[in-house]
């Protein structure tokens, strides 16, 4: 095609700047000193340093996963800081507060963190490293009884909530990276909408990594009480640099009875040069627990950054009735690899799941999509739907599938659909010869194949999702 | 209008048009009728610009400007349009999304502004009425689980909300019944006017009885080898190919 393949290619990431703030960062490396100080900035109670403490010595006895279809060089975890706050004065946060040079890191982002600039109806966290910097709209919120605020703030606010929920959906030995992050976790926002209140807003919390070699380690924690209904959504984003850092996040939701959670994640972090060199690694636990009959969690991810890519937004429906759904866009152009589906596990009665993934491959992409579906013996009318499709562009990616079904009660219905098809040359001919470019038709085509999947969102992140869609795909026509 | 010189293209190591020339002046209408693989969609590919198809010789002119040198959808934007044989799915664009993208990026092209969501859904149902297409095939994806009927008709459709300057129907009357051919045609008929030209590729006469063309090509192995009025695709229709064919081999003969 006659695209000047070069001059596309140049035009990356466009969210790859960096923000000279004065920071203060922690030693590199991790040991029990690092954890207590982490704590003590975070002025934790004793509970929350031993739990950390706890965590940290059986992540020690602990090995990194390897059975994900991704390839990396070892990560040394004592060439890492774990804790990086842009330097402030104590006291309550205000907008005025906030370093003019955050505020305007963020205005570039496109997430103003004036509260009259904003989008109507979104209230934001934004958590810059290893700190949130400013929750807007917290008074409205808080008017309609919902809790939206940092999880630093929830330890010492509401200690009781958080003391109750943290590591009710994660165990702190669940897995490699979610020990990691129980022991070092820094900031991330917490929700709690009582029980009855339809959360009057979109709840967003915006996560940038800016210093240069940390990790970020967030954890979020949402809890539903029965009758609720709350939309979150999550968006993140990082500088461009030649090393590869580290984001291992935990996210937990609770439902209960009869209650709504609908998770959406539009994640565009660094996700490398042409050459593979640099990006993030993406390696996250996200898991809801549908504890109340009747209750309702919903994932939505589009995940188009990122240098590698491992999670795997899961349900365990154990309320009788409960729903789970996940629908998943994950595209990795250049050298991206992506790992990424969920896990549906049926425990309750008339339980029901769907999964929609959608993946695709472009430049020297991999992209794998990996699910279970589990019915437990006692979840007799389970149901579950899955349809993945994977659409490649050119000839130098891959997708892969690795559905796996355990079903332990006969009554169960299962459904699986499953499609590869490569971009066809008649589909971009066709639209270029109706006026359109390469690039667009591209674009177009590959936002049809999404659909079903964008029409989860948000209105607005929806919008958004196309576009970074199109920014993802440039340069991948050839 | 167009003025396409000594033709030669290659699909893979097999040369398909061997020195194929051919003129069309602004508002006429031609048809191009000929044999199975004598080349007539390979005409229609070059023209729109399909890459796969390699000119070996010759030139091509739309408008005194070098055909061969624009991009598809340049040439799209200087006013060319294919009605295709095949017409694609795509599945979870709807049609009216691709028409409107279409439409301005080509009023893009030529340097004017977009068309307005309400403006754009005006003239879309306009002409959507015109060819007796329900409202719902503007909201379905495109071509996705269209009948053939309803493919070739949305082809007509888009053709009459993107007024083109030349017109290429590549067998546009395969697979229609009576009913829809008369559509089809009242669609493209509508369209005929004195700054509009039109290249109707067809295998069969009965198209012809409803688009009447100025003129008929036959074009076999590769060559024009004939040209006339509309009598002679009557005369074709009545005695088959095989006679041109074996005119040409004698001419070659000779």
């Amino acid at each position: 095609m006659s695209i000047d393949l070069e001059k596309l290619a140049e035009q990356e990431y466009k969210y790859g700047f960096f923000t000279d703030v004065e920071q203060e960062i922690a030693p590199k490396g991790l040991n029990e000193d690092t954890i207590r100080l982490i704590s003590n900035k975070k002025e934790e109670p004793e509970w929350l340093l031993e739990w950390r403490l706890e965590a940290y010595r059986h992540w020690l006895t602990m090995k990194e996963p390897r059975w994900a279809h991704v390839k990396f060089s070892p990560i040394d975890y004592q060439g890492i800081s774990y804790y990086a706050a842009p330097k402030k004065k104590e006291g309550p946060k205000s907008l005025d507060e906030i370093d003019p040079e955050i505020k305007a890191a963020y205005d570039k982002l496109g997430i103003p963190l004036d509260e009259q600039k904003m989008l109507a109806g979104v209230a934001v966290d934004a958590v810059f490293d290893s700190v949130s910097v400013i929750t807007t709209f917290k008074e409205k919120l808080a008017e309609a009884g919902v809790i939206f605020c940092p999880i630093s703030e929830a330890v010492r606010e509401h200690p009781e909530l958080v003391k109750k929920y943290l590591g009710f959906v994660v165990p702190r030995n669940d897995n490699f990276y979610a020990a990691l992050n129980s022991a070092v976790f820094t900031d991330g926002s917490f929700v709690y909408v009582p029980r009855g209140v339809r959360c009057p807003m979109e709840l967003s919390t915006y996560f940038r990594i800016n210093a240069e070699n940390t990790g970020q380690f967030e954890r979020t924690l949402i809890i539903a009480e029965a009758g609720s209904y709350v939309s979150y959504l999550e968006g993140c984003t990082a500088p461009k640099r030649d090393e590869n850092q580290l984001h291992a996040a935990v996210v937990e939701l609770i439902a209960h009875e009869d209650a709504t959670i609908k998770y959406s994640t539009i994640q565009n972090w660094y996700p490398g040069n042409a050459e593979g060199e640099g990006g993030i690694y993406n390696f996250v636990t996200k898991r809801g627990r549908c504890v109340g009959r009747g209750s309702h969690i919903s994932w939505t991810q589009v995940e188009t950054g990122s240098a590698i890519t491992w999670k795997y937004p899961s349900c365990i429906l154990e309320g009788d009735n409960s729903v789970g759904e996940f629908y998943s866009v994950a595209l990795t152009n250049r050298r991206q690899q992506a790992d990424t589906g969920t896990k549906m596990v049926h425990l309750g009665k008339n339980t029901r799941s769907t999964i929609i993934s959608k993946g695709i491959s472009a430049g020297h992409g991999q992209n794998t999509y990996r699910g279970l579906v589990n019915i437990g013996k006692d979840a007799s009318g389970a149901r579950n739907y899955t349809q993945c499709d994977s659409m490649l562009i050119g000839d130098k990616c891959g997708a892969h599938t690795f559905p796996y079904i355990e079903v332990k009660n006969s009554t169960a219905q299962m459904e699986h659909e499953a499609s590869t098809s490569k971009i066809g040359e008649d589909q971009i001919f066709y639209c270029q010869q109706r006026g359109l470019s390469a690039e667009d038709a591209v674009s177009l085509i590959v936002n049809g194949f999404c659909k079903e999947v964008f029409r989860e969102l948000p209105f607005e992140f929806a919008v958004e999702a196309e576009k970074l869609l199109s920014i993802s795909l440039e340069g991948s026509v050839g | 209008m167009l003025e396409i010189k000594n033709l030669h293209v290659k699909v893979g190591d097999q040369e398909i048009l061997k020195g194929l020339d051919l003129t069309i002046n602004t508002g006429e209408v031609h048809s191009i009728m000929g044999p199975n693989g004598s080349g007539k969609s390979t005409l229609a590919q070059v023209l729109a610009g399909r890459e796969s198809y390699e000119v070996t010789e010759g030139e091509i002119l739309f408008e005194g400007k070098d055909l061969l040198e624009l991009a598809p959808e340049e040439r799209a934007g200087e006013g060319i349009f294919l009605a295709f044989q095949y017409p694609v799915e795509i599945p979870g664009v709807a049609n009216t999304y691709l028409l409107r993208e279409a439409l301005n990026s080509i009023r893009k092209y030529r340097g004017e502004e977009p068309l307005k969501h309400v403006e754009f859904g005006k003239l879309a149902k306009e002409k959507m009425d015109k060819m007796g297409m329900p409202d719902s095939l503007l909201r379905r994806s495109v071509n996705e689980g269209f009948s053939g009927g309803e493919k070739k008709r949305n082809e007509i459709f888009q053709m009459q909300v993107l007024e083109p300057r030349l017109a290429i129907l590549d067998e546009t009357d395969s697979g229609l019944d009576i009913d829809a051919l008369k559509i089809v045609s009242d669609g493209v008929n509508a369209l005929r006017s004195p700054e509009r030209s039109f290249l109707v590729i067809t295998h069969y006469q009965r198209l012809l009885n409803y688009i009447v063309p100025d003129f008929v090509h036959v074009l076999v192995g590769g060559r024009i080898v004939k040209s006339g009025g509309k009598e002679l695709a009557i005369e074709l229709e009545d005695r088959g190919y095989g006679w041109v064919e074996e005119e040409s081999r004698q001419a070659v003969n000779n």
